[in-house]
C-alpha cells in the first residue's frame, strides 16, 4: 500500500503535467486555425466515440505541417537555429577543451576551487549573465570603446543584434557545460599512459594527439550534446542579442504563440522541433550508457 | 599530470576572465552615478535607493520568491519519492515510461515545456497565476532533484538499510532513521538546485503566469529589451551576491560537516 503510494504520487504528477500536455500539443497541431477563443476549432471529437476517432482519420491533412514546409520561415528557422547550434558548439569545445585541459594539469590543490569557480555562474541568473553582454557588445559598450582605445579599429562595430553575438552569448552560457565533462574525463586519465608514449618516443604533442585525445573522447562527446540540445531551442539568447535578423525556432515559437495567436502553428513547430531533437538525445544517451558500460 | 605549461596558464587565465569579466563589468556599472551605462561618472548607490523604491520590481521579487519556495519544496518532495522508486521499487507497471518522464524533462526545450503546460491550463480552465506557476516549476525541478537524489541512492550501503529492517525498525522507521540522514545532503542540495532553477525561469513563467502575478525573470525581460539599464545592474548586482553568499555558505557547510565526520571516524577507531 505505502510502495503504490510512493510509485503513484510523482507517477500521477508527471503523467497530469508533462505526458498529457504533450498529447494537448499534438492534438492542437492537428487541428484548424480560427478566429476565436480559443483559436482553434478541435478535429478529434472523443464525445462521438469510435464514430469520432474515424471521422478524425478521415479528415486528417497535418495542413499546419504543410503549412510548414510551404512557408520559406520556417525551415529556413529551423535551419539556422541548427546552423546556429552547431556552429556554437564547435567554438564552446574549442574555447572549453584547453580550459578544461589547464584544470587538469593545475595543482591537486586547487582543482576544487577551480572547479567551483567553473560551476558558479551556472548558479547565478541565466538571464543576467545573457543581459551582461548587452552592455558590452553595444555600439558604444566596453568592447568597442575597448577596440577603439588600443586602436585596431577606427569606427564602432556593429556586435549586439547580430548572429555573432548569438554566438558569444552561447558560448559564454553554455561553457560550463562543455568544461566539466570534459575534465571529468581529463581527470580520470592516468598519466603514466602519456610518460609511457613520450618514452617511447612520441613527442609531446603526438602523446596529446594519440593518448589524450582519444581517451578524453567520450567527456568531448557528452559536452558537445549538453550545449547543442539546448543552444538549437534556445530563446533568451537570440531575443536579447539577435537582431531582427536572427532566425531561431524557439524564438519563432514564441512570436507565433505570443504575438500571432496561432496556437495550431506553435504546436506544430513544437512537434516537429522534438522530432529533430529526438535524435541528438537518442545518440547522447547511448554515449552514457557506453560510457557507465566502460567505467563498470 | 601536473605539470602546466605557459599555454595551460593562459588558457585557463583567459578562460576564467571571459567567464567573469562580465559579471565584474555589471557590478562595476551598477554604482556609477550616471545614467549612460557605459560611462564612468564616480561612485555613486543611489540606483540601489531606486530599486527599493520601485515597487514593481518589490512586487515581481515578492512573487518569485513565493513562487521558487513552494515549488522548490513540492518538488524536494515528490523528486525524493521519485528517486526512491526508481533505485529501490523494483519492477512495476510502466517503470520505463517513468523513468523517461523524469529525464525527459531536463532536454526538453523550454519553450515547448511552456507552451504545453499552458494549453493544458487552458483546455482544463485553470486562471493563470502564481499557482500555475508553481505547478509548472514543481514538474520541471522535481526532476533535476530526483536525478541528484537517486546518484546518491545508488552509491549509498544498502546493508545499512538492512541492518536497521533486521534490528527491528519498521520500514518507515528505517527510512527516518538511516535512510534520511545519509541522503540529507543530496536532498538539499536538490532543495537549492529547484530553488535557483525557479528563481531563473523566465520561459515556462512567462508561459503560465497570469496578468496579476508577474516574476522578477519577466520583469526584468520585459525592461531590459529596451536597453541596458542602472537600475538593472543594481538588481543584478544584489542577485549574483546573494547566490555568492549562500554557495560560499553551503561549501563551507560541507567542509565542515566533512571534516566533523572524519574526526568522529578517527575516534571511533582509536577506541
Amino acid at each position: 500500500m505505502r510502495r503504490f503510494f510512493l510509485i503513484a504520487v510523482p507517477y500521477a504528477w508527471l503523467l497530469v503535467l508533462f505526458l498529457i500536455p504533450f498529447v494537448i500539443v499534438l492534438k492542437i497541431s492537428l487541428s484548424d486555425t480560427e478566429l476565436a477563443i480559443p483559436p482553434y476549432t478541435p478535429t478529434l471529437d472523443l464525445s462521438q466515440g469510435w464514430a469520432g476517432i474515424r471521422e478524425f482519420f478521415a479528415g486528417l491533412d497535418l495542413e499546419n505541417f504543410v503549412w510548414l514546409t510551404e512557408d520559406d520561415l520556417y525551415w529556413k528557422a529551423y535551419l539556422s537555429s541548427l546552423w546556429i547550434a552547431t556552429c556554437s558548439t564547435i567554438l564552446t569545445l574549442l574555447i572549453g577543451f584547453p580550459i578544461a585541459y589547464g584544470m587538469a594539469r593545475s595543482p591537486e590543490q586547487w582543482r576544487a576551487t577551480l572547479m567551483m569557480l567553473v560551476i558558479l555562474p551556472f548558479w547565478t541568473s541565466f538571464l543576467i549573465r545573457v543581459y551582461a553582454w548587452m552592455g558590452i557588445l553595444s555600439q558604444e559598450g566596453f568592447l568597442n570603446q575597448f577596440l577603439l582605445w588600443i586602436g585596431i579599429i577606427d569606427s564602432p562595430l556593429t556586435i549586439l543584434n547580430t548572429n555573432t553575438a548569438v554566438y558569444i552569448g552561447i558560448v559564454y552560457t553554455y561553457l560550463p557545460f562543455m568544461i566539466l565533462p570534459i575534465y571529468a574525463a581529463l581527470d580520470r586519465l592516468d598519466g603514466s599512459l602519456i610518460e609511457a608514449a613520450e618514452d617511447l618516443g612520441c613527442s609531446r604533442l603526438m602523446a596529446f594527439w594519440l593518448v589524450t585525445l582519444p581517451l578524453s573522447r567520450p567527456g568531448i562527446i557528452a559536452g558537445c550534446f549538453l550545449v547543442f540540445i539546448p543552444a538549437l531551442g534556445e530563446f533568451v539568447i537570440p531575443s536579447l542579442l539577435g537582431g531582427s535578423g536572427t532566425l531561431m525556432i524557439g524564438k519563432v515559437l514564441w512570436e507565433e504563440f505570443f504575438s500571432n495567436r496561432d496556437w495550431p502553428v506553435a504546436s506544430a513547430v513544437a512537434v516537429v522541433l522534438l522530432l529533430i531533437l529526438v535524435i541528438p538525445i537518442v545518440l547522447f544517451q547511448r554515449n552514457q550508457q557506453k560510457q557507465q558500460e566502460a567505467d563498470q | 599530470m601536473t605539470r602546466l605549461s605557459w599555454f595551460n596558464v593562459v588558457s585557463l587565465t583567459l578562460g576564467f576572465a571571459f567567464l567573469y569579466l562580465p559579471m565584474v563589468i555589471l557590478i562595476i556599472f551598477s554604482f556609477n552615478e550616471s545614467k549612460l551605462v557605459t560611462v564612468w561618472a564616480g561612485f555613486s548607490t543611489k540606483w540601489y535607493g531606486e530599486l527599493l523604491q520601485n515597487e514593481a520590481f518589490l512586487d515581481a521579487a515578492w512573487v518569485t520568491l513565493r513562487v521558487a519556495v513552494f515549488s522548490s519544496t513540492i518538488a524536494t518532495v515528490l523528486g525524493t519519492m521519485a528517486a526512491y522508486v526508481l533505485v529501490r521499487g523494483g519492477r512495476f507497471f510502466g517503470r520505463t515510461l517513468f523513468s523517461g518522464m523524469i529525464y525527459a524533462p531536463l532536454v526538453m526545450p523550454e519553450v515547448i515545456t511552456g507552451l504545453s503546460l499552458l494549453l493544458l491550463f487552458i483546455g482544463i480552465g485553470l486562471d493563470r497565476g502564481i499557482f500555475t506557476i508553481v505547478l509548472a516549476h514543481t514538474t520541471f525541478s522535481m526532476c533535476y532533484v530526483s536525478v541528484v537524489v537517486s546518484s546518491r541512492l545508488v552509491t549509498f550501503d544498502r546493508s545499512l538499510e538492512e541492518a536497521a529492517l533486521d534490528l527491528g525498525c519498521a520500514p518507515a522507521e528505517a527510512f527516518r532513521l538511516v535512510t534520511l540522514p545519509i541522503i540529507a545532503p543530496a536532498v538539499i542540495s536538490g532543495w537549492l538546485l529547484a530553488f535557483t532553477l525557479s528563481l531563473d525561469d523566465l520561459v515556462i513563467a512567462s508561459f503560465t503566469s497570469g496578468p496579476s502575478s508577474t516574476t522578477l525573470p519577466i520583469k526584468i525581460f520585459s525592461s531590459v529589451r529596451l536597453g541596458v539599464s542602472p537600475e538593472i545592474n543594481a538588481l543584478s548586482t544584489l542577485m549574483i551576491a546573494v547566490v555568492a553568499v549562500g554557495v560560499i555558505i553551503a561549501s563551507l557547510a560541507t567542509k565542515r560537516a566533512a571534516l566533523q565526520r572524519r574526526r568522529e571516524e578517527q575516534l571511533a577507531t582509536q577506541t
